[in-house]
């Protein structure tokens, strides 16, 4: 479905166009998230009509659209401004600023943050991390992404678009045609390697593929000891033979670019320097799976994208790399479809991104069955990282061993970083396997590190004293975020900013995740706030621990880390907070009684109690 | 034993399953007690409320999903897990509006009973006092979503065992929230002899004109703590044999 089409024409009913819409994608309700953006593209928003249309049309309870379309951020249930502001709201993009950019549009606009501006023009929020660390502060403008602001950039914006001549007073889309000053994002692509962004010509892996029997492709990758590049580590090999053996009418084969990790935006720089190399490989696994289908499931923040790689898989059609008989290989038919997700970092997680795929909302599955089983339309369905698929394009082009020869004899390769934060040249960098953080904050320029967030906010806080500690799945493992924070920066408040990502973030699905969260979040606080006792710190890692060993999927099972790696880490920056008292209550007495205080001081209340 | 009938053991205690149970089920069978909120033996599992979360071969997964295997080790009431659990009740007493004296399922109420059997004495968390709704429009069927634990039994019941999907989620994360099929439950097709209306571990959904009816002390959990009555067969099998 085109992302480009045009309003429908006058005199059409909105159920009209609603039902042209659900016929358009076959009635199908698992195909509900692209019925559910396409309206929401053409009417601005999801009202209550639009949902009991899209039921109707899908033969589905109202109430169950409603439960699948209320889960993603970006489908609003209220109409909002023609020109909707989300401001990625990261550690990184506030110390670069965000707050003072936040502030401008703020201004610019007379729409508070959180809020829609009395004209109805405009809509200002603060989002989770829109994949563009490198660029921060960046926002997205209706899915256009604009980056490296300033304030005086963000008034710039606001008074051009005012003025932009449209008549079409809907929320607009990328391809929309509208011209948003400062739309761009740098590619930032800072050390390419040896692997993936080698210099020299690469081979034909697919064509070296379709060579080999199913089966030996599968040993080439266990060969290669190739392990997932979304930062758990599962061995590419292994995931595929159980993939394969998993009797089936279908197979599917699913590419996880769902890249939503605070700090990360390697996949963002492939897909955008070499996205060829990624559906290569997932030609490949189509190949190695016996599977006909191909699904990448790209993060709502990267719609920018979406038309360059829907012009790649074009021509990869008209090569015959994709399609029927692929590769001249008689009765080898494989394509690729991308799903456009919908804001919501769990998705990121391989069971929720199935069930996102499947048109519902996000939760996680319960496992077993494992995907590779039970997948996608409960069909074995083998889910990697955008960079695990670049990867397998490599070995094939050139050998297994080749490519164990890089990284250590664990975490073989290469590994792609999103360096950002405080350092002079954010962007990515593909190292070997191996390399300590010191030897790569002497890559990044960076000679004074206070610490470092491997992994992302799931990932771990490293202080100096760990700083010969290798990335490796051995030792740091790391999807690929890597934010550094100079002298001056305070844990603390880098780790408030991540338990709040988590507590956002949290699907709701399992207790431990969906309370845990918010209580962590609630629990810190009132140690940044010095209300904090050591048996606050204490319970609060006992919560935190709970949290860890009771939640459903890795969402709720990191959530807690940025505070207990921080405990562990960077003990004195709770000590300095804490009071000495053995217990301080939650409640500030004269805080919890101000609104009172004040309405007693009020003339007329005064007077009333005289009377 | 074949392949059909095996056996794995629980906190040493050797346990016969059959293939297709879980390990909720087998040790159910067996007259085991296993604590769990959002687990009902005539619903397809959901896994939302982690209660029943066991170390199964060293890792943690819910027993009301796990597939009972032989040979499996598991431990369920270990000092630590039992904490977690009194943990998780105490996240969802802190979670909603749990005002037992005043409720109508006081001493009918799985969330309660299970803080009990767990060793809650009084929440550490801060409570987080929600906005809820009440929606009494319904003749026979009353809503009050300030005890609700989102546990989706009823989702599962009214979509399963109804046929009707009167009830589902909304939003996300803490702000999610159940949700029915219309603006007021009476313009929903749910009627009082629904599996839906009669699935609540809590006192969310409720029939009308009924509570208070069961004088206290003969109340369910006045009378034995939860789970008594399946550690009742366990007993009845030792007496057996």
């Amino acid at each position: 479905m085109a992302m480009t089409e045009q309003a429908p024409p006058a005199g059409v009913s909105q159920a009209a166009a609603i039902d042209a819409i659900v016929r358009a994608f076959g009635c199908d309700s698992t195909r509900l998230m692209d019925i559910a953006q396409e309206v929401h593209r053409r009417l601005g928003w999801l009202s209550d009509a639009s949902i009991q249309a899209i039921a109707a049309g899908l033969g589905m309870h109202v109430v169950d659209v409603e439960d699948m379309v209320s889960f993603y951020a970006f489908l609003n249930r209220a109409p909002k401004g023609r020109f909707h502001i989300r401001l990625s709201k990261t550690p990184v993009s506030l110390m670069q600023g965000a707050a003072e950019v936040a502030q401008a549009f703020a201004d610019a606009t007379g729409s508070a943050i959180g809020a829609t501006s009395p004209d109805g023009e405009f809509t200002v929020e603060w989002t989770s991390d829109i994949g563009m660390g490198d660029q921060e502060p960046s926002a997205l403008i209706n899915g256009t992404v604009v980056t490296a602001l300033s304030p005086q950039d963000a008034t710039a914006i606001v008074a051009s678009l005012r003025h932009s001549q449209q008549a079409n007073t809907l929320p607009l889309f990328p391809g929309a045609g509208v011209a948003v000053p400062q739309a761009r994002v740098a590619s930032s692509l800072r050390q390419p390697g040896p692997v993936l962004f080698r210099p020299d010509a690469p081979g034909d892996g697919l064509g070296a593929a379709l060579e080999l029997s199913p089966e030996r492709v599968i040993e080439t990758l266990t060969k290669a000891r190739l392990r997932g590049r979304g930062g758990a580590g599962f061995p590419t090999g292994l995931k595929w033979k159980l993939c394969r053996q998993s009797i089936s009418e279908a197979h599917h084969v699913v590419c996880n670019a769902d890249e939503g990790e605070p700090g990360t935006f390697k996949d963002r720089v492939l897909l955008t320097e070499a996205p060829d190399l990624v559906f290569e490989g997932m030609t490949i696994a189509g190949h190695a799976l016996g599977a006909r289908h191909g699904l990448v499931y790209l993060r709502g923040e990267y719609a920018y994208l979406w038309q360059s790689l829907q012009e790649v898989l074009d021509r990869r059609r008209r090569s015959g790399l994709l399609g029927r008989d692929v590769g001249g290989r008689v009765g080898f038919d494989f394509d690729i479809r991308i799903q456009l997700g919908a804001g919501a970092y769990v998705c990121g997680e391989e069971s929720s991104l199935i069930e996102s795929l499947q048109g519902k909302r996000g939760a996680p599955r319960d496992r077993p069955p494992f995907p590779t089983d039970r997948g996608y339309l409960e069909q074995p369905t083998a889910v990697d990282n955008v960079e695990t698929f670049a990867c397998v394009s490599r070995i094939m082009q050139s050998g297994a061993e080749w490519f164990a020869g890089f990284g250590t004899h664990e975490s073989t390769g290469t590994k792609l970083l999103s360096l950002s934060g405080d350092c002079p040249r954010p962007g990515v960098v593909e190292v070997p396997f191996g390399i300590t953080i010191n030897e790569l904050l002497d890559l990044a320029g960076v000679p004074d590190a206070a610490f470092v967030q491997v992994g992302g906010p799931s990932g771990q806080c490293v202080g100096p004293k760990d700083y010969g500690r290798r990335i490796a799945y051995e030792d740091l493992s790391t999807g690929g975020s890597i934010m550094i924070f100079g002298p001056g920066r305070d844990v603390l408040d880098v780790i408030r900013q991540f338990t709040e990502f988590f507590a956002d973030e949290s699907c709701g699905w399992c207790t431990p995740c969906r309370v845990g969260t918010t209580l962590l979040k609630l629990n810190l606080d009132k140690i940044l706030a010095e209300r904090g006792t050591l048996a606050d710190v204490k319970a609060l890692e006992a919560l935190g621990l709970t949290v860890t060993r009771m939640s459903r999927c890795g969402l709720g099972q990191t959530a807690a880390n940025p505070i207990l790696s921080t405990m562990r880490n960077f003990p004195q920056a709770y000590e300095a907070r804490l009071r000495p008292e053995p217990y301080v209550p939650r409640l500030d007495l004269d805080e919890a009684l101000a609104e009172a205080t004040e309405i007693r001081r009020h003339p007329q209340a005064a007077g009333e109690e005289r009377a | 034993m074949n392949e059909d009938h095996f056996s794995f053991s629980l906190d040493g205690v050797e346990v016969t399953a059959t293939k297709g149970q879980t390990i909720i089920e087998a040790c159910d069978a067996a007259g085991i007690y296993i604590p769990r909120l959002c687990y009902h033996p005539e619903l397809e599992p959901a896994g939302h409320c982690r209660v029943c979360t066991c170390k199964i071969d060293g890792r943690r997964s819910s027993a009301c999903t796990m597939p009972a295997a032989a040979g499996m080790v598991v431990e369920s009431e270990t000092p630590e897990l039992t904490a977690d659990r009194r943990m998780l009740i105490e996240m969802l007493f802190v979670e909603g509006n749990h005002v037992c004296p005043s409720c109508e399922k006081s001493g009918d109420c799985e969330l309660q009973a299970l803080g009990t059997r767990l060793g809650l004495a009084a929440p550490t968390q801060p409570y987080l006092l929600p906005q809820r709704e009440l929606d009494a429009s319904h003749p026979d069927i009353f809503i009050d979503r300030n005890r609700c634990v989102l546990c989706s039994r009823c989702i599962r019941a009214s979509r399963m065992v109804d046929g009707k999907s009167v009830f589902a989620l909304e939003g996300r994360g803490i702000h999610m929230r159940l949700a029915i099929d219309a603006k007021t439950l009476d313009e929903t097709t749910i009627a009082a002899a629904d599996k839906a209306a009669h699935v609540c571990p809590v006192g969310c959904i409720v029939i009308k004109r009924t509570g208070f009816k069961t004088p206290y002390g003969q109340r369910r959990f006045d009378q034995a703590p939860i789970g008594s009555d399946i550690e009742a067969k366990r007993h009845s099998f030792r007496q057996v044999k």
